[in-house]
């Protein structure tokens, strides 16, 4: 279930990144899913599409189901599925629900800009 | 699937030769908290979730939390506690002052404590989602320990996390008919709100049980209060049950007992009076009665109180001694100075003191910390000293109240209670006397006697139920020696005579009788005097008596003589005129 993408370096991206972008360029993102629902699915894929379109080459995304996994859903502290955590950069932000409203995604996400 | 069978078949048995009617009754889990077992008729249901409700520091999370705790100690049931609210070091810390030690018990995988931490700031909402994740980690959490309680404490903390309301509520619906699935006992917190038990209506969802907390203060004074408002599928107390949370964490006490059927005892306590004991019948109280000592101030209520715990001590009863006046060392000096040495008691543990303000709490807690301390001593006599210092907390009718419970309550267990009670010089003595009076099996009255410019004690029997008493007041003295009555004096006038009034009567009958004495004596004189001369007079007359009869003797011989003489005379003669005859 994990992919990791290849990271890049992209030069003149970065020059570009207003002052809202964090300092490291690395994204790593990690989405709690349970099963395979149709909520899980649709998060996975819309995950997908929006790093893709905005963070493409600098980011890492980590799929845990926490039915196999149910140990891992404490330490960061999950109560709601699916919710997606990005670890890297700093602040820990959350998201929860299937990430259908990209608006809502990035503005959680402090991608918003990026746009 | 066989043995599973057997299993549940093996658990049934068990719970049902631990409870004998309840066969078809709810199952319950007993929660271990002081009283509240009787309440609920046995604990909180098995296997669903119960909701307590209260606002804010009426003591919901000690309250779950002493659920969970007692499960895993004393019943075997190990329990998980999902806190919204404090995390894990915090409650170990404020439960610690209850001897809780949650950190030894989630060693000892009898307790798992899970923190879910919801900052709205950190979350975003998008699109749909579900709280599989909590359900999960409860899961986890339930399964890693094997527990059968589970604690939410509250819940309702993600109502301000989440913004969806729609999805939360059809989630807790879910959440809560999967706990029932899972087969756990959960206890639910949640706030107050206006109107409503809770403020997010939890009540909705949990409709097996639902008890509520309160935290009320009347006169300054807070009284934590519980009810059952509802138990699906048992009987339950209805009424406020107060509770006290203290070192040993809750005990709630049941307000009284329904029926009157206590068991009696025909046996009898001397009152450490020997002068009390012969006006009851000669030999004192009942065992298990209660006794109230009422009079006004300075008249010796305490003294009496203190000698009857005296002599319950001597008879190697314990006896527990409240104290709402005066401080243990103050009432064991001030005994000393009637011969009363209760300080030996208290050394060799028959005695005990609880001297608390009336004001420290109130009247329920007083009760319930009352009830707490006769459980843990199981005295044999318990004093209230006085009682009437309760009333500066409360209304004439809570304190009556209260009486009828504790009373209630000692005479189930077989106390023998003695209350004192201070009468004002007012109306609301009377009141004081006519409310408690009728509860109690036997009522002394000490009054002051006020004569000749002098104060004196009287004491009587205002009531002593089931056994012959004296109807008669009784000089009551306090000396150094102890308390005693003194025989009843009445003066000339009938009226009853104290002090040194008496005094001066008893002097005055002990002059008389020695004036009645020398009376008698001189009287006696005069009839020996008497008697003496009647007998020389008696003497005298049998000497003229003999006398006389010596003279008729002496005639009477006489003429004897004389006719003796007479007729030998004239033998001699005739003889003579014969010889004539023949010659």
């Amino acid at each position: 279930m994990t992919k990791i993408a290849k990271p890049e370096i992209p030069a003149k991206a970065k020059t570009s990144l207003p002052k809202t972008k964090p300092a490291s360029d690395r994204w790593e993102l990690r989405l709690y899913i349970a099963g395979n629902t149709p909520k899980s699915n649709a998060a996975i894929i819309n995950l997908k599409k929006y790093c893709e379109e905005h963070l493409k080459g600098k980011y890492s995304i980590e799929v845990i189901d926490l039915l196999q996994q149910p140990q891992l859903a404490a330490g960061d502290q999950i109560f709601a599925i699916p919710t997606l955590v990005r670890k890297v950069p700093v602040p820990i932000r959350k998201i929860i629900g299937d990430l259908s409203n990209e608006t809502k995604v990035l503005v959680g996400l402090d991608l918003k800009a990026l746009k | 699937m066989q043995l599973e069978y057997g299993y549940i078949c093996l658990f049934s048995v068990l719970v049902m030769a631990s409870r004998k009617k309840t066969e078809n009754k709810l199952p319950k889990s007993p929660t271990g908290i002081t009283g509240l077992d009787e309440i609920t008729g046995g604990g909180f249901p098995t296997g669903r979730p119960t909701l307590i409700c209260g606002a804010a520091g009426a003591g919901k999370t000690l309250f779950s939390i002493e659920f969970i705790v007692r499960g895993a100690l004393e019943y075997n049931e190990p329990g998980v506690i999902l806190t919204f609210e404090e995390n894990t070091e915090d409650l170990e810390k404020n439960v610690a002052s209850l001897g809780f030690d949650l950190k030894k018990l989630q060693k000892d995988k009898l307790i798992n404590i899970d923190y879910v931490r919801i900052e709205r700031s950190e979350i975003e909402e998008t699109g749909e989602y579900d709280l599989d994740g909590l359900f999960i980690r409860l899961g986890y959490a339930i399964d890693s320990i094997g527990a059968k309680r589970v604690m939410l404490d509250t819940i309702e903390n993600l109502f301000s996390g989440l913004q969806n309301q729609g999805i939360l509520r059809a989630e807790l619906r879910r959440l809560f008919s999967w706990l029932k699935d899972k087969g756990v006992t959960a206890v639910i917190t949640g706030e107050k709100g206006d109107g409503s038990l809770t403020r997010h209506g939890l009540e909705e969802y949990i409709s097996d049980c639902v008890i509520m907390l309160d935290h009320r203060v009347v006169n300054q004074i807070s009284t934590r209060r519980l009810r059952v408002i509802k138990y699906r599928g048992s009987l339950h107390g209805t009424n406020e049950y107060p509770f006290l949370i203290d070192e040993d964490g809750i005990s709630v006490l049941p307000v009284t007992s329904l029926q009157l059927n206590n068991e009696v005892s025909s046996q009898r306590v001397p009152s450490g009076v020997p002068g009390l004991d012969q006006m009851l019948g000669g030999k004192g109280f009942f065992r298990g009665s209660s006794i109230l000592v009422s009079g006004t101030a300075g008249t010796g209520k305490t003294s009496i109180a203190a000698t009857f715990a005296d002599a319950a001590c001597k008879r190697k009863e314990r006896c527990l001694f409240f104290a709402f006046e005066e401080s243990p060392q103050q009432i064991i000096r001030n005994m000393k100075s009637i011969g009363l040495n209760l300080q030996q008691h208290v050394d060799n543990g028959l005695l005990q003191f609880h001297a608390s303000r009336p004001t420290l709490h109130g009247l329920e807690m007083h009760l319930v910390s009352i009830h707490k301390k006769i459980k843990q001593l199981k005295p044999k006599v318990v004093i209230l000293d006085p009682i009437t210092n309760l009333v500066t907390i409360g209304q004439m009718s809570d304190v009556k109240s209260i009486l009828i419970r504790l009373i209630d309550f000692l005479q189930t267990e077989q106390i023998t209670v003695l209350f004192t009670a201070l009468n004002l010089n007012g109306v609301s003595s009377e009141q004081t006397d006519e409310g408690v009076s009728s509860l109690v099996d036997a009522w002394i009255s000490v009054r002051d006697l006020e004569s000749n410019g002098e104060r004196n004690r009287g004491l009587y029997i205002m009531k002593s139920r089931g056994m012959k008493h004296s109807n008669q007041v009784r000089e009551f003295i306090i000396t150094g020696n102890g308390l005693n009555l003194v025989d009843v004096f009445v003066g000339a006038e009938g009226s009853l005579l104290t002090g040194s009034a008496r005094e001066a009567e008893q002097l005055n009958e002990v002059t008389g009788q020695e004036l009645r004495t020398h009376a008698l004596s001189r009287k006696d004189r005069e009839i020996d005097r008497k008697r003496k001369v009647l007998e020389a007079q008696i003497t005298s007359l049998r000497e003229e008596f003999d006398s006389v009869q010596d003279e008729l003797n002496k005639t009477y011989m006489e003429e004897e003589l004389r006719k003796k003489i007479m007729e030998k005379n004239r033998k001699t003669l005739s003889q003579k005129r014969s010889n004539d005859k023949n010659s």
